[in-house]
């Protein structure tokens, strides 16, 4: 049996993760046009600029789409049928993830509702997922 | 301008199951059909283009072809498409006056096949596949909910896309499906991701094709007619469907669309015939409203009111597409093959005699499109 996928930071995204492991959500902006990014790398994706900053996010976030995946992954056979979910963080950025908390039902996931991050342990890493807003 | 041709083009003998096959074979008998749907020698081709892998340089050493120009543009099943558009551009040019495209994949039975591998230090590694994600049906379907709640699409009409292409299957003997399906057969098959069951999803099979791209200058000089290729455009959006800019449209599409219909000098008036690539049911809806053939949200209705199935006024992936003719991984090959013979007046399901056909090719998961304006003339 395989386990889940465990990421392998780069150095680009070593904060990213640095960030999860003390349970929070670090981002990037940029410096110059102020617009807040992700995925993590060290150009503002709005504007060319190289003069990117980290900040750590706020968490909340809305539920953006999503599917009821019925077919695992490896390492995913035992949570089958799940939600593979994309979420719109209050600042702006969207994230894929996994939802916690809540049924993996259509009734259960309304579109635009409130979540706010979690970390849950995997490999040597923490992964951000996203649970009901508290 | 130069005008460009297709000169030849077919698919391997069979497509569906092929064990008797590898990814390598299935090109090199693609490009002896197609070279020979086009009456040239492979002596003729100076230019080759495909995907890797096998990728040009172990296709063209297979062939025996010594190539002057080169393409290994691989961004999906789009990539044909892309290829279309570099040859064009290479005869024009002068580095290449007959360029092959070939397209190989056992997708089915993995003869010969490169195994997909993701790094876990990739960007899609660590943001989108510690989450479950597996393949196409867990990543190519996720905008879907949100153009549903946005513009009003139902589980019903969403459906209704594989029952209108089912019923072009039905007129095609080379189609892996051709049975009459109901709205209702699709919402009972089984769940794979939802909103998506299977009867919204891609078969998954073996097969190849190639095309014969040359000069127009040549037309004529061929025993098939020739077909003219109007004008093209590429795009890419995004390598993770996360990041997909807005979930209820595709940006590539658009803007591949608009460069061809530009280059063409044609509206959606003008086309007479219709591909859009459908790894999943949504595809086709997203396709026809980046083109323009109708606004933001109403796509799902324009199909489900019968507009693109046999008898429509807008012929849609005449061949049953993706969702019932077949899916190798790549289609787009055979998207452009349909285009060909519709135009040429040889589909098994011939819609009509189109003066225009349009190709929209996708690759990845809505990361790059591909569009191919197909002409009976020259405009």
């Amino acid at each position: 049996m395989t386990g889940k996928p465990v990421p392998v930071p780069t150095p680009e995204t070593q904060p990213f993760w640095d960030g999860c492991a003390a349970g929070e959500l670090r981002i990037q902006r940029c410096a110059d046009c102020g617009r807040p990014y992700f995925y993590p790398r060290p150009v503002c994706p709005a504007c060319g600029s190289r003069n990117v900053e980290w900040f750590t996010a706020s968490g909340r976030a809305t539920l953006y789409s999503y599917v009821i995946n019925h077919r695992p992954a490896p390492g995913f056979e035992d949570e089958a049928p799940y939600a593979i979910a994309v979420v719109e963080l209050a600042e702006g950025p969207r994230m894929m993830t996994n939802i916690t908390g809540l049924p993996a039902t259509p009734e259960a996931l309304e579109l635009d509702m409130p979540l706010q991050v979690r970390f849950e342990p995997r490999g040597d890493v923490s992964l951000p997922v996203f649970g009901p807003a508290r | 301008m130069t005008g460009v041709i297709i000169a030849g083009a077919a698919e391997t003998d069979q497509i569906g199951r092929l064990p008797d096959h590898s990814t390598l074979q299935l090109h090199v008998e693609g490009a002896l059909n197609a070279v020979a749907d086009a009456g040239l020698s492979l002596r003729d081709i100076d230019g080759i283009a495909t995907v890797s892998a096998p990728g040009p340089v172990q296709v063209a050493h297979a062939l025996g072809i010594t190539p002057r120009w080169i393409d290994g543009t691989g961004v999906g099943g789009t990539s044909f498409l892309l290829h279309v558009r570099h040859a064009a551009a290479a005869i024009r040019a002068g580095y290449a006056r007959t360029v092959l495209i070939t397209h190989g994949e056992s997708g089915r039975s993995r003869v010969g096949a490169s195994r997909y591998r993701l790094e876990a230090s990739s960007p899609a590694g660590q943001f989108e596949m510690p989450y479950g994600v597996f393949g196409p049906t867990t990543t190519f379907t996720i905008p879907v909910l949100r153009y549903m709640k946005d513009f009003g699409l139902t589980h019903e009409q969403l459906a209704y896309v594989a029952v209108a292409q089912r019923r072009w299957a039905a007129k095609n003997p080379r189609a892996a499906y051709r049975d009459p399906v109901t709205v209702e057969d699709v919402l009972a098959s089984r769940m794979v991701a939802y909103p998506f069951h299977l009867l919204e999803c891609c078969l998954v099979t073996d097969g190849g094709g190639a095309l014969v791209v040359t000069s127009a200058e040549r037309a004529g000089s061929f025993p098939k007619p020739a077909v003219h290729v109007l004008g093209t455009g590429e795009s890419s959006e995004t390598p993770m469907i996360s990041q997909m800019t807005d979930f209820t449209e595709s940006q590539a599409f658009r803007l591949a669309g608009q460069a061809a219909f530009a280059e063409a000098r044609i509206g959606v008036a003008d086309v007479g015939h219709l591909m859009i690539y459908d790894a999943f049911a949504h595809v086709p809806i997203y396709g026809l409203e980046a083109l323009g053939f109708v606004g933001k949200g109403e796509a799902g209705a324009f199909i489900a009111d019968g507009n693109t199935e046999p008898g429509g006024s807008l012929p849609l992936n005449t061949n049953g597409g993706g969702l019932s003719y077949t899916h190798t991984g790549m289609y787009g090959m055979f998207a452009i093959q349909e285009g060909v013979r519709q135009l040429r007046g040889e589909a098994a399901a011939q819609a009509g005699s189109p003066e225009i056909s349009v190709i929209l090719g996708n690759g990845g998961m809505f990361a790059t499109a591909g569009v191919l304006v197909l002409g009976r003339h020259p405009r």
